[in-house]
């Protein structure tokens, strides 16, 4: 059959290009189902310089370097696609994208990962791109001498910030919190930075403009007062939520939706394991992605072992 | 230069040709950034499902990128990439910023079909 592999790994970040690498290498015949980009979040990083092994290197380049790595072991990989529906609870799990193509296997590996967490505020939509972004470095330039904000108290917040202060005359940090959950370095180098000021226990709650952002409201979390204050542009960089609404109700997951795996990386459905960003766990880099894929990988390939082995008994009984 | 699977337009002359000589065209001008790649591959993805689209893409640093930079409809932005969709050589839509599959798809059906 065509569409039935041993494993389809759900996700080609580093943990689903990880496990790609291990399992096609080891003869594992498997899929990687990607709705996203190949990368996923490792795409995000301009440069990552703690990779071990690796001096320098873009999350781009690295992402293609894991992409070809599993091509050349045979794993398949298809990207951009929507699934559709899945079926995970059966021996046999099957995946259907674009509602017309199902595929089917023995073991399935959740590597979906996670996006950036959006504000939620009014406009936010609408001035995407016009005045909001996500990324310093990819429009920090479009605020050269202009007045700024970054939203957020972490440490992505903070640090993106203080690169920001090149361009911007002037940058201000909202936060909801009366504290900064980013390590003290970065809260230091910010609280030095003449150019930053801070509002803290503040939310943004709507974005104003015409044809680009003017001006937003910040409400003050503990007294609920509204101010509007005029300016150029807003980065927002609160954090990543993980994307497993596909699998609500399927698996079990914590309170922040989060894939509930053990040390093997098996969820609670047999046949199924998770890894990476969308899993609990407290730190997500892509060095703590690639061991999870390797886990998972490891691990399915043995269950997919077992399974073939009980067929072939069966079979000769 | 961009380090994509996408036709790259490197100068002005080569840009009016591509919109001229194709009823639909879709641009992604941006840089390798984090904001660009994501909408390089969905177009690459594409290419083979709207055979009537032309994609390409144009480094936003070189100076014949101003053909796309002054465009009126990109007077506003301010995050990469820009992408432009021509049609018959005119400006049918233009975005800001990262877009995923089904933003590109929608515009591309509205305006080009399949």
């Amino acid at each position: 059959m065509d569409n039935h592999f041993d494993v389809i790994v759900i996700g080609a970040g580093a943990a689903g290009l990880t496990a790609g690498i291990y399992l096609s290498r080891a003869k594992v015949n498997t899929l990687i189902l990607n709705e996203g980009v190949v990368g996923g979040q490792m795409v995000l990083t301009h440069e990552i310089a703690n990779y071990p092994g690796v001096e320098n290197i873009s999350g781009y380049e690295l992402s293609r370097i894991m992409k070809t790595q599993a091509q050349k072991f045979g794993c398949t990989i298809k990207s951009n696609i929507k699934i559709t529906s899945l079926d995970l609870t059966d021996d046999l799990k099957k995946i259907t994208v674009n509602n017309k193509t199902t595929y089917t296997a023995h073991a399935v590996i959740i590597a979906t990962g996670g996006r950036s967490r959006m504000l939620g505020a009014i406009g936010e939509d609408v001035f995407k791109g016009k005045g909001i972004s996500y990324c310093a470095t990819c429009d920090g330039d479009f605020f050269q001498d202009k007045e700024i904000i970054v939203v957020g108290g972490g440490n992505s917040a903070l640090e993106e910030a203080v690169s920001l202060t090149k361009y911007a005359s002037k940058l201000t940090i909202v936060h909801q919190f009366d504290h900064f959950q980013a390590l003290e370095h970065y809260v230091d180098e910010a609280k030095k930075n003449e150019k930053i000021s801070f509002i803290m226990e503040s939310k943004i709650i709507e974005f104003i403009g015409d044809e680009k952002l003017e001006s937003v409201k910040i409400q003050n979390q503990a007294t609920q007062e509204i101010t509007e204050m005029k300016i150029d542009g807003v980065f927002i960089f609160i954090g990543y939520i993980p994307n497993t609404e596909l699998f609500e109700g399927i698996i079990e997951l914590n309170q922040w939706k989060e894939i509930i795996v053990d040390k093997d990386m098996k969820t609670n459905l047999s046949g199924v394991f998770a890894a990476g960003d969308s899993n609990q766990k407290k730190y997500r880099q892509v060095t703590t992605a690639v061991a999870d894929g390797t886990i998972a990988a490891l691990s399915a390939s043995e269950y997919v072992f077992n399974k073939k082995e009980l067929s072939e008994q069966a079979l000769a009984n | 230069m961009l380090r994509t699977n996408l036709p790259h337009i490197e100068s002005q002359s080569e840009h009016s040709d591509l919109i001229n000589n194709n009823e639909n065209v879709m641009v992604c001008c941006g840089r390798m950034g984090p904001m660009c790649i994501p909408v390089y591959e969905i177009m690459e993805d594409l290419q083979s499902e709207y055979k009537n689209v032309k994609f390409a893409d144009m480094d936003f640093d070189i100076p014949d990128a101003k053909v796309i930079r002054s465009l009126p409809e990109c007077r506003t932005f301010q995050g990469l990439p820009f992408t432009i969709y021509y049609k018959n050589g005119k400006v049918v839509k233009a975005t800001s910023s990262i877009q995923s599959l089904e933003d590109v798809t929608a515009i591309l059906n509205e305006h080009f079909g399949k």
